[in-house]
């Protein structure tokens, strides 16, 4: 198997760090692995960091989580039937989306609803994989990413599956704001509150099963949640969010890639523990923060009694 | 004189079977002030959702502004019941009455100057302007409501729908909330129906009381409904209607309402 002859290379000789950036940019992307790596992170940041602000917006994240799990199932299941298992998993996420859309953002027990179904996709994928006789390895890639192993062609589909997701998440993206914020009122303004919401958990369910190549089904959060939660925290402009949320998944993603290279250990942990010192510095910072803002909004609203000064 | 800005005739409304009110006959003239009272479960929001177009007349004729309800009416500004927004909600006053100007259009917003000055001219009209740029979550009461009803005003509606809009505020804002909306209403001619639990800030400003009780809407004069006698059948729960020295009314027993909602 390609993935297992790429694993064991990477562990049994991890690459030094040399003093010479040059050195380091060019032993980074020696192996296509590495590059192919790169593209497909680069790519699932981008479409992640966007798509985790509706998320954290739309207090989204179980279902968002559920998603990955469910897809799971899907998965394990296309790999029994020797099938890619990003298709089993398309089709997973991407009906369980539309059902949880369906479900709309008000409905009180909607998580139970979705938790329930989540545990029950968990037990179907145990029992795909006890029936698949094959290496773990395939499991074990699902489960926890394994984008060092990515293929040419599995970049190929990430680009196609990223311009599909941004393209649609462009097109849907002023009333699906306005939903979000305050689904009742953008009901009685005329947008189509029921039909948005299936079209956004389609979409996301599209962005979760690219993610999932690079972090896994478990550690989606990392990539979805974490860059766009933070971003919420330094701005209330839904577009300055959204961009600071692709860079810092970008991040993410790119530190995690040159810090599993030059390690012997997986990727997906160094994106997931960067993305949880981040946060944690974030909510650490926070008091801080707020008193300097506070300093600048009295100096603000001087300036103001002295002058009146507008932002149009 | 201008033709009435709704007209029900016979009108129901319910949800698949069950209906929730019937036989309603009611005209509201234009640029009139109109509170919706009645108790909880009574039907005042599917009076609004009625006249919104979010809900189809179950029965009966309705016309909002010479034509017939409908979804997304660019003539009508509403502010939703709500409590209040999510504390969390990291999105700028701003950018939630811009989104009132444009936000059911398809796409990015490209130019964005006129939905700018759009909602900075409605911002102004509230008086907002010194904390629309901040997150609308972190906001008092009173700053939100008076946001909503920015968001409201934009695009020059000629009518004014309020879902409670007083609820979640102190007696000062409730007040300052109700003068703000009459004066609005007085300079741009805008026909105004709001749900109310406490009629005691509505009283100066109402031309007319619609309500809703026991699966019928009437519509009456503040000298008709606010009696001891109506409200107290309108309510079926004690009510006094007091007179103070000045000759202001006060409404008493409905504060009950409002802590211990029933229905």
């Amino acid at each position: 198997m390609v993935e297992q002859s790429i694993f064991t290379t990477i562990t049994n000789t991890s690459p030094q760090v040399s003093w010479n950036l040059f050195d380091d940019i060019a032993a980074l992307f020696h192996y296509d692995f590495m590059v192919h790596a790169f593209e497909a992170g680069t790519i699932v940041a981008i479409v992640a960091g966007a798509i985790g602000y509706f998320v954290v917006l739309r207090s989204s994240a179980f279902a968002a989580h559920a998603l990955s799990h469910i897809g799971f199932a899907g998965a394990t299941g296309a790999v029994v039937l020797a099938v890619n298992p990003i298709f089993g998993l398309l089709v997973f996420t991407v009906g369980s989306g539309i059902a949880i859309g369906a479900l709309g953002n008000r409905l009180r027990g909607r998580d139970v609803t979705i938790g329930i179904v989540l545990a029950w996709t968990l037990g179907l994928g145990v029992l795909f994989i006890s029936l698949y006789t094959g290496y773990a390895t395939e499991a074990y890639a699902i489960l926890f990413g394994l984008i060092l192993g990515i293929s040419a062609n599995d970049v190929i589909f990430t680009l196609v599956a990223g311009i599909v997701t941004i393209a649609a998440l462009i097109a849907i993206y002023r009333p699906l704001l306005f939903a979000s914020v305050d689904e009742e009122l953008a009901g009685a303004k005329g947008v189509p509150v029921t039909a948005l919401s299936i079209g956004f958990m389609a979409i996301l369910a599209v962005a979760v099963t690219e993610a999932v190549q690079v972090v896994g089904v478990l550690l989606i959060f990392a990539l979805i949640v974490t860059p766009a939660a933070i971003a919420v925290r330094f701005t209330s402009r839904p577009f300055v969010a959204i961009a600071t949320g692709v860079v810092l998944a970008l991040a993410f993603t790119w530190a995690g890639l040159t810090s599993a290279y030059y390690s012997p250990h997986p990727v997906s942990f160094f994106i997931t523990s960067i993305a949880f010192a981040t946060y944690v510095v974030v909510r650490l910072a926070e008091p801080i923060g707020r008193r300097l803002r506070r300093k600048s909004a009295t100096a603000a609203s001087i300036q103001d009694q002295q002058g009146h000064t507008s932002d149009a | 004189m201008q033709p009435p800005a709704i007209v029900a005739r016979n009108l129901a409304a319910g949800y698949g079977a069950h209906r929730v009110w019937a036989h309603a006959d009611f005209s509201i003239a234009a640029g009139s002030f109109t509170a919706i009272l009645g108790p909880n479960g009574g039907g005042k929001s599917t009076l609004i959702r009625t006249i919104l177009g979010l809900l189809p007349p179950a029965d009966g004729q309705l016309q909002v502004l010479g034509e017939k309800p409908r979804r997304g009416n660019p003539l009508i500004g509403y502010i939703p019941q709500r409590s209040t927004f999510d504390p969390e909600l990291s999105i700028r006053g701003r950018d939630f009455v811009s989104l009132g100007v444009d936000g059911h259009r398809w796409g990015m917003r490209l130019l964005g100057a006129a939905t700018a000055a759009a909602a900075d001219a409605s911002i102004r009209s509230v008086n907002a302007e010194s904390y629309a740029d901040r997150p609308i979550g972190q906001l008092s009461g009173g700053e939100q409501q008076r946001l909503l009803l920015a968001q409201a005003l934009v695009g020059n509606p000629r009518l004014l729908l309020m879902d409670e809009p007083l609820s979640q505020l102190d007696v000062r804002n409730q007040s300052l909330i109700v003068q703000l909306i009459g004066d609005l209403k007085r300079a741009r001619e805008l026909t105004v129906l709001l749900i109310a639990h406490d009629v005691n800030p509505l009283l100066p400003h109402i031309d007319h009381v619609l309500y809703v009780a026991q699966g019928n809407v009437a519509m009456g004069t503040p000298e008709e409904i606010i009696t001891s006698e109506s409200l107290t059948r309108i309510y079926s729960t004690p009510v006094e209607v007091l007179k103070d020295s000045r000759g202001r009314v006060f409404v008493v027993g409905l504060e009950e309402e409002v802590s211990h909602p029933h229905g």
